[in-house]
């Protein structure tokens, strides 16, 4: 699995609200599509976190509903530099991780 | 031919049954038995999605987000998809605001319901009516 892509800024001021979006290249396959007479079988991340300076901030559970390649976006109030990181892991128990910086001052 | 028209018709009904079961199971296990009140969700999605398989939606939950009064978890189901989960949330008040921006997949035009736990326990709920031209779960 490839790194979960982030989009951060690199600096903000102390306080400020700062949009990540992230970016995780996945086929999400549920196991119910059919491809030339055969059911895909099911390959589905399981869940994704995102920890600020190893605090936890967002974790999400994704089903069978969440689109391929899921893609979010969400808001951190910053108060000091972090480090803004985000992990995934399959249903087959593979994982993915990568770590971006904000400097704050 | 006729069998086959009677039970047709017979099955529909079943599906549409089995399917409200579904959801009001993943409800159930995702909230309990708590009551949901409508508003304070503001839910932005497309009135027509050209393309079920990528949906973009945007979830804000009023909510000052913090540490005594927060959102805990925003749960997304789809009405009439194969299964109804979508993605389940779980949020922090290190997010400065409850808003999730997400993709979603649908199989058909349906409507959307949007839960939202807050810290003090109680439930909110909002829907929206997505129209689909192509669906996105089996192709």
């Amino acid at each position: 699995m490839n790194p979960p892509r982030i989009r951060a800024p690199r600096q903000a001021r102390a306080g400020e609200v700062v949009e990540i979006r992230t970016l995780i290249e996945h086929p999400m396959e549920t196991g119910l599509r059919m491809e030339g007479g055969r059911l895909v079988p099911r390959n589905m991340l399981a869940s994704m976190v995102v920890r600020v300076n190893g605090e936890v901030a967002l974790q999400v559970e994704l089903s069978n509903g969440s689109a391929a390649n899921p893609y979010h976006v969400f808001f951190l109030r910053l108060e000091r530099a972090s480090e803004v990181e985000v992990s995934c892991v399959d249903e087959a128990g593979r994982s993915a991780r990568s770590m971006a910086r904000i400097a704050v001052g | 031919m006729h069998r086959r028209a009677a039970l047709a018709l017979l099955a529909l009904p079943w599906a549409a049954l089995a399917q409200e079961d579904a959801l009001a199971g993943a409800i159930r296990e995702a909230v309990g038995d708590a009551q949901a009140a409508e508003g304070g969700i503001n839910l932005r999605a497309p009135a027509t999605a050209e393309n079920g398989g990528q949906v973009p939606l945007t979830i804000l939950v009023e909510s000052p987000q913090t540490a005594a009064e927060h959102v805990t978890a925003i749960h997304v189901f789809a009405t009439r998809n194969p299964t109804p989960g979508v993605a389940s949330f779980r949020l922090t008040p290190a997010l400065a605001r409850a808003e999730v921006q997400t993709r979603i997949r649908l199989a058909e035009s349906q409507i959307v319901v949007v839960l939202a736990q807050l810290s003090d326990g109680s439930l909110r709920r909002a829907n929206a009516e997505i129209r689909v031209t192509t669906g996105g779960c089996l192709t």
